[in-house]
């Protein structure tokens, strides 16, 4: 491997590792924060059209990252495509709607908090916090609160996907492939290619 | 068909302008009281008479809080084709049916139709939720209650068009302001009715805010609402105060069905609790 391409994929590699702790913080946090029994964010993987859970505090931590699911259906599909939160509590245990959270949660909440994760007008997933007190009444400060750990979520998961993006794009995957390739040929080229090769892209800049 | 203004073919074509001394020939009754109290605006109503579609994921058939649904409708998307169907996979979530129930309980002799514009996922569901607002407003209900909002901005217009196509045939979309500072639509349209939460737990307490884009505030916070498997849940969201406010105004057409979604929006205003006053 180049230089450059070392260099550019040890950036997007420990990238992707700080965006994804930073990810994880957030659902820590908010788990912390409202006393909850778990809290996840679920990114949408617009190519399959699914919702994938991608962090995980609490229960449910060790087994549910990768799961997933239908992006319109059950509650978080419902957040998604609405783009509105919503606060569910006292769920009654034998409604349909415990058999499919407790089919993708692991376990059954008896109260749920959803909000959309969005990144000016694109939708990038869901954050959900399972099962806070139940002894204290809900409050929409506490609305305004899920919605301000939403942005920051929502952040770290733009974050991440454009580093995963970044390395696809290094790995000779995906659109971007071949900008890669050209700044790997670049790199390996004589001196005198090398100026022609970056005199072809300034006119290319400049055309574009 | 479209139901965008300059497509359609109303029997009676819009005025483009009022000859002289032609002002008799529009004369209007106005039964208005000098004071618009709640007694006037809805004291009595049962929504009776009165066409209310739900565009969310679906209503629950036979759920006790819901009662009757008079049709129900499936919005789906094959390419760039959107096609509404007959439906009976009832609800994908739960939120219709919450949503349907909270009108209900206001407005218990409404006529309700659901719309699902949910289950075709997530990719797309712009065009959908946008088809089945056109096929509602084609349909001529007096209101459509949506919970519901998209960020994309390539819709925008013409979910703005769509606004104000319903606005002048007589449709009062009632739709859910975000709590977040997101650039969502179409809540923040003038002609729909926009609708956050405040904390009081009266279904029939509602205001006027003097400072939009949100314009009025009704109970969102902890409202058991119907769910499905005919259960309930206690839930929170401005998705759910819109629904009051969608009954609040099912109750006020009922009683006054000629009134405009302009004099509509203006009842409401001029019956708000920080606007009347004490009842």
């Amino acid at each position: 491997m180049s230089d450059l391409n070392a260099a550019v994929a040890a950036g997007v590699v420990g990238a992707e590792d700080a965006y994804r702790s930073l990810l994880g913080a957030t659902v820590e946090v908010a788990r912390a924060i409202f006393r909850a029994k778990a809290s996840s964010v679920l990114l949408l993987d617009e190519e399959t059209d699914e919702l994938v859970f991608e962090a995980i505090s609490g229960a449910g931590a060790g087994e549910l990252v990768g799961k997933r699911f239908p992006s319109s259906t059950g509650v978080a599909g419902w957040v998604l495509v609405t783009r509105q939160p919503l606060v569910l509590d006292d769920v009654a245990a034998d409604t349909r709607f415990s058999q499919e959270t407790a089919e993708s949660t692991g376990y059954v909440p008896k109260g749920l908090m959803a909000v959309p994760l969005l990144v000016e007008e694109r939708a990038l997933g869901v954050l959900e916090v399972l099962d806070r007190p139940s002894d204290t009444r809900f409050t929409l400060a506490e609305m305004d609160l899920l919605g301000l750990f939403a942005n920051q979520a929502a952040v770290a998961l733009d974050l991440l996907q454009r580093a995963r993006r970044a390395r696809a794009a290094l790995d000779g995957e995906g659109d971007l492939g071949a900008l890669a390739r050209i700044a790997a040929t670049l790199d390996g080229a004589s001196e005198e290619r090398r100026a022609a090769g970056l005199a072809l892209l300034a006119a290319l800049e400049k055309l574009l | 068909m479209s139901v965008l203004a300059h497509e359609t073919e109303d029997e009676e074509l819009p005025a483009w302008s009022l000859p002289a001394s032609a002002g008799e020939s529009i004369r209007l009754p106005s039964t208005w009281p000098e004071r618009v109290t709640r007694e006037w605006a809805f004291g009595g109503a049962t929504g009776a008479g009165v066409r209310v579609c739900v565009l969310d994921s679906g209503i629950e058939l036979d759920h006790p809080l819901v009662g009757a649904v008079q049709r129900s409708v499936a919005v789906s998307r094959d390419g760039d084709e959107i096609s509404v169907a007959d439906d009976d996979a009832g609800d994908l979530c739960g939120h219709g049916t919450a949503c349907a129930g909270i009108i209900r309980s206001l407005a218990p002799e409404c006529e309700l139709t659901s719309v699902r514009v949910l289950g075709e996922g997530y990719t797309g569901s712009a065009a959908v939720l946008l088809g089945g607002l056109e096929w509602a407003i084609a349909q001529g209900f007096h209101i459509v209650n949506m919970s519901l909002s998209t960020t994309k901005k390539q819709y925008a217009e013409q979910l703005h068009e769509l606004a104000d196509a319903a606005y002048f045939k007589r449709t009062m979309l009632v739709a859910s302001a975000h709590n977040m500072p997101v650039e969502s639509f179409p809540w923040r349209f003038a002609s729909v009715v926009s609708v956050g939460s405040h904390e009081e737990d009266d279904p029939l307490a509602y205001f006027y805010n003097p400072a939009p884009p949100v314009e009025f505030f009704a109970r969102g916070l902890s409202v058991d609402v119907a769910w499905l498997g005919g259960g309930t849940v206690n839930s929170t969201g401005n998705s759910l105060a819109t629904p009051h406010i969608a009954g609040i105004c099912a109750l006020v057409l009922s009683k006054h069905p000629e009134l405009t979604p302009f004099q509509l929006k203006s009842v409401l205003h001029l019956t708000a609790n920080n606007v009347e006053g004490e009842q």
